[in-house]
């Protein structure tokens, strides 16, 4: 059988599963259930010094319930696909419902926003490579950081991941939905020595298919790079300065703009952006937009987890906030209605601006590029923002020296005022693309 | 001891009519290439879930997991595969798959031999059936009104019960043979206070290896709501934080999670084989001030992080890290410990079956000085007094980590003054302790929230200390 194949009967298996889980549910008498299954497969090889280190052979699964008894819901799960253990777990969510209480705004999302239309996104392009070949791929990769200058002076080894596997929601409005999907990535991690300091670096690359990765001198070679770069790091003095983050790890902020305006932290009133919705919260030259259904993308889906319809949304439009990120029960609780977001965003991205970094490096003239960040440090209820860091001082737009052991702060409300401009050195890693971002003012505390 | 192996058994492999002869030939299929050594892992466990919210129980989830984890090593090579089915012909096949990292070889042969770690530092029970669904929502209920009661600035109350019931099953080729029954609760309360259109956040919680007893002895989960409360009120009147460096005081008890960050994750023996740490090919060097001497320690009665034997079966251990300022051990497991010529220190700890194992702290603490606490705020002209923390991070190689403070005052003229909001505190590890100063004689160890991160895999974690003057560190608040 082929590939294609094997995935059309495994796929039609988990969906029968998830119609069981849905039967015996009603069954045991709930009003209403939905049940998620899913199954992933895999290799993960890493490689050290020249040779293989560790093979994995990946091979998860789960099955999950919610059950509702009116307004009273229990969950389950296991990773157990016995047929005894569908019975089961059905049961124990069913146990767990006796106990919760009434919960007016619980339930399943509205049938009429379920998905309808489920469009193949081109998600799934299986990797069909030997543990020799991957193994080989590892090597080169590590070789290519090794060999880019004799400062790299040891290293944490390459690894190569390739996951394909299975996701299947259903609930008891009769929506049925499920699709097979791809990973594989490709990372290096080297370790450099100068005047008896050592830093690291890595670099990485993934897709949906193994074609759209990087070759594995090229992830080698920037990872080489991106740690010799660092080497002679030091700390500067505490200061105000302007900052740009770099493309790479500039997401985090979006991240922190996606926990700020989703429904679970408004209805708790946990987000320094409550009752901020049409209000600016950006300067206008800022648009950030969801596009779930982006062939091929890594973040993409055509229904969240609750079955809702996902379709293309402005989020920041000409600065403003335009909308939430709701699913079904915080919708609820706001009086609003579901934004097709339980669980979370699908490719988000934030509209690029006409320089490229060194550009943005010349915008800023004198300041702090941020290469890494470290630690949590963001309270989500006030926007305040304390994080470890480490990068590069610039002046003149010129880089000058790699700095460490520095924090930066502010506050993230006056962080994403103060947002000057987006670079156009888009990352594309991961479910949020973003340039790098040039921010007014924040606090360095160094020495 | 016994039942625990006998319990592990009657669970894992009485179900799938598997035996020990079974066992021994996986084994034997497992060493017939060129395989230094080879385990099996079985693992059963039941983990509940309850959540309060807005005053009504809201959600609940139960989870069941079970599996087998077959690793079979070659020199340096680690091959592994695991199976979600406790039966034979699944085991052989997974054994097959992880032996393929070496090829050809000589016949092995092993008998697995009933061994029985000496120690049981928590009862063999399930948590989960500890106490009735009723008095778990009662609880919840009372955590609820005693935070509500506190303050009437308190908005929003979210308090959760999670209770944990692990059985293992371990079988190495060095014949091991061990069990073990690994019971785990954890409460939590996390309330929202406003007042004037300004809002804040605290959060408390505890947990041990025992039954959700723990929580009504000694009105421990009251102390948590009321503590939340106290946290969050704090934080309201909070101004901005200093910026720079300067001295800090960390409190005793959580604050260990310096320890953590700094020494722990870079004295782990991967890290120290591998000489990507910062503390590398410095065994018996000083890292840290005279009178700093830092533990780990896997056999504290009931604690998080305690185990009767790690994930390899290897009996956990009290392992010195740091004697009075020089560095004196690492962390290992089997794997690592046998390359580096050494023996495993009970550190081979892995998330679950579906993960390899890694050497991994325990409780990790340091031992008490001779300084009143009082007397080291005292000694401070100007400086940061920090008490809360949340999570940290540390960059191995550079030595540098972060720990981030949720609760802190500024210390002016020996006393604590205002309180100052949340920030990130960034130092070098094989530089922080020797900045230490002074060691109070007031050592504390956690509640009991510690959860660790390491390459994706999350394990239960203890830390500890008394209070600390460190005489430079950074602090990264916006106050310059």
């Amino acid at each position: 059988m082929s590939e294609q194949n094997q995935m059309t009967t495994r796929q039609a298996q988990l969906e029968q599963m998830v119609h069981d889980l849905l039967k015996e549910a009603k069954q045991l008498g709930a009003s209403s259930a939905e049940a998620a299954v899913s199954s992933d497969s895999g290799l993960s090889i890493s490689v050290r010094k020249g040779d293989v280190e560790t093979i994995e052979h990946i091979r998860d699964q789960g099955l999950g319930i919610t059950v509702y008894f009116g307004q009273r819901k229990g969950s389950a799960s296991t990773s157990d696909f016995k047929p005894g253990a569908i019975k089961d777990t059905v049961r124990a969510a069913c146990n767990i419902a006796r106990y919760t209480n009434e919960d007016p705004y619980s339930g399943l999302a509205d049938a009429e926003l379920m998905a309808t239309d489920l469009p193949d996104l081109d998600l799934y392009h299986p990797w069909d490579i030997t543990p020799e070949a991957a193994i080989e791929l590892g090597i080169t990769c590590e070789k290519a950081a090794l060999d880019f200058d004799r400062r790299i002076s040891n290293t944490e080894g390459a690894s190569i991941n390739s996951h394909s596997g299975l996701h299947v929601y259903g609930n008891s409005h009769g929506f049925i939905g499920g699709y097979p999907s791809s990973r594989h990535s490709l990372s290096c991690s080297v370790i450099g020595e100068q005047d008896g300091a050592m830093q690291r670096d890595y670099w990485y690359t993934v897709g949906r298919k193994s074609t759209d990765l990087e070759t594995a001198s090229a992830v080698g070679r920037t990872a080489g790079e991106r740690t010799l770069a660092r080497l002679g790091a030091r700390k500067i003095s505490t200061r105000q300065t302007p900052v740009i983050f770099r493309a790479d790890i500039a997401g985090g902020l979006l991240r922190s703009l996606v926990g700020a305006i989703s429904g679970s932290s408004l209805y708790r009133k946990a987000s320094f952006l409550l009752d901020h919705l049409g209000k600016p919260i950006f300067p206008a030259h800022i648009q950030i937009q969801e596009n779930p259904l982006i062939p091929g993308g890594l973040g993409s889906a055509s229904f969240d987890s609750e079955g809702v319809a996902t379709y293309d949304k402005q989020i920041i439009r000409n600065g403003v906030l335009e909308t939430y990120l709701l699913g079904s029960y915080s919708a609820r609780k706001l009086g609003m209605q579901s934004t097709a977001n339980a669980g979370g965003t699908h490719n988000l991205s934030i509209t690029p601006g006409d320089l490229d970094l060194n550009g943005l490096l010349k915008e800023m003239g004198s300041g702090l590029l941020i290469t890494e960040m470290m630690g949590q440090g963001v309270n989500m209820v006030t926007g305040d923002y304390s994080r470890g860091a480490a990068g590069f001082w610039v002046e003149q737009g010129e880089i000058q020296f790699p700095v460490e052991e520095i924090t930066i702060a502010g506050n993230l409300k006056q962080m994403f005022a103060q947002l000057l401009a987006v670079g156009n050195d888009e990352e594309r890693r991961g479910n949020i693309r973003t340039g790098s971002l040039l921010i007014e003012q924040m606090t360095v505390a160094g020495e | 001891m016994s039942d625990n192996i006998e319990i592990a058994r009657s669970t894992l492999l009485t179900p799938a009519s598997l035996s020990d002869g079974d066992l021994d030939r996986v084994m034997d299929q497992l060493l017939t290439s060129q395989i230094d050594a080879a385990d099996l892992y079985f693992q059963a466990s039941r983990l509940e879930s309850w959540v309060l919210e807005d005053g009504i129980i809201r959600d609940g989830n139960y989870n069941i997991e079970q599996g087998v984890g077959v690793r079979a090593i070659s020199g340096e090579k680690t091959g592994f595969a695991y199976t979600d089915e406790i039966t034979l012909p699944s085991l052989l096949e997974a054994g097959r798959t992880a032996r393929a990292i070496a090829r050809a070889g000589a016949e092995g042969k092993t008998r697995l031999s009933r061994t029985a770690p000496a120690q049981q530092l928590y009862a063999a029970i399930n948590p989960l059936d500890s106490m009735s669904e009723e008095e778990k929502i009662a609880l919840l209920r009372k955590l609820d009104t005693e935070a509500r009661q506190q303050d009437p600035r308190v908005q929003q109350v979210i308090a959760s019960l999670v209770a944990a019931h692990d059985v293992v099953l371990v079988a190495a080729s060095d014949g091991t043979l061990c069990g073990d029954v690994r019971p785990l609760v954890r409460c939590n309360v996390h309330v929202i206070v406003e007042s004037d259109g300004k809002r804040e956040q605290g959060s408390s919680g505890g947990g041990a290896r025992e039954g959700f007893q723990f929580f009504i002895d000694e009105d421990r989960a009251l102390g948590y709501a009321r503590e939340a409360v106290r946290q969050a009120l704090v934080n309201l009147e909070a101004d901005a934080a200093p910026a720079g460096t300067m001295t800090v005081v960390l409190g005793s008890g959580w604050p260990g999670i310096l320890l953590h960050e700094a020494i722990g994750h870079g004295l782990e023996g991967d890290f120290n084989r591998k000489g990507t740490s910062a503390f590398s090919g410095r065994m018996g060097e000083k890292v840290a001030a005279s009178g700093c001497t830092v533990v780990d320690d896997g056999t504290l009665p009931g604690r998080r992080g305690s185990l009767n034997m790690d994930d390899e079966g290897t009996p956990s251990e009290c392992t010195v890290l740091i004697e009075d300022g020089l560095l004196k051990g690492y962390m290992q497991d089997k794997h690592n410990a046998h390359l580096m010529g050494t023996r495993s220190t009970g550190n081979g700890r892995r998330e679950s079956y579906a993960h390899l194992p890694l050497p991994r702290m325990t409780n990790t603490y340091m031992l008490p000085g001779q300084h009143d606490p009082g007397e080291i705020i005292a000694s401070v002209k100007k400086g940061l007094y920090a008490v809360n923390f949340g999570g940290g991070q540390v960059d191995i190689t550079s030595g540098k980590f972060v720990f981030s403070a949720s609760e802190a005052y500024l210390i002016e003229n020996g006393k604590v003054t205002r309180p100052v909001r949340g920030a990130t505190l960034i130092g070098s590890g094989p530089e922080v302790l020797t900045e230490v100063s002074m060691i109070g004689n007031d050592l504390e160890l956690d509640a009991g929230v510690g959860t660790c991160g390491k390459e994706g895999q999350s394990v239960p974690v203890g830390v500890g200390q008394p209070t600390l003057r460190i005489d430079n560190l950074t602090v990264g608040g916006t106050s310059a």
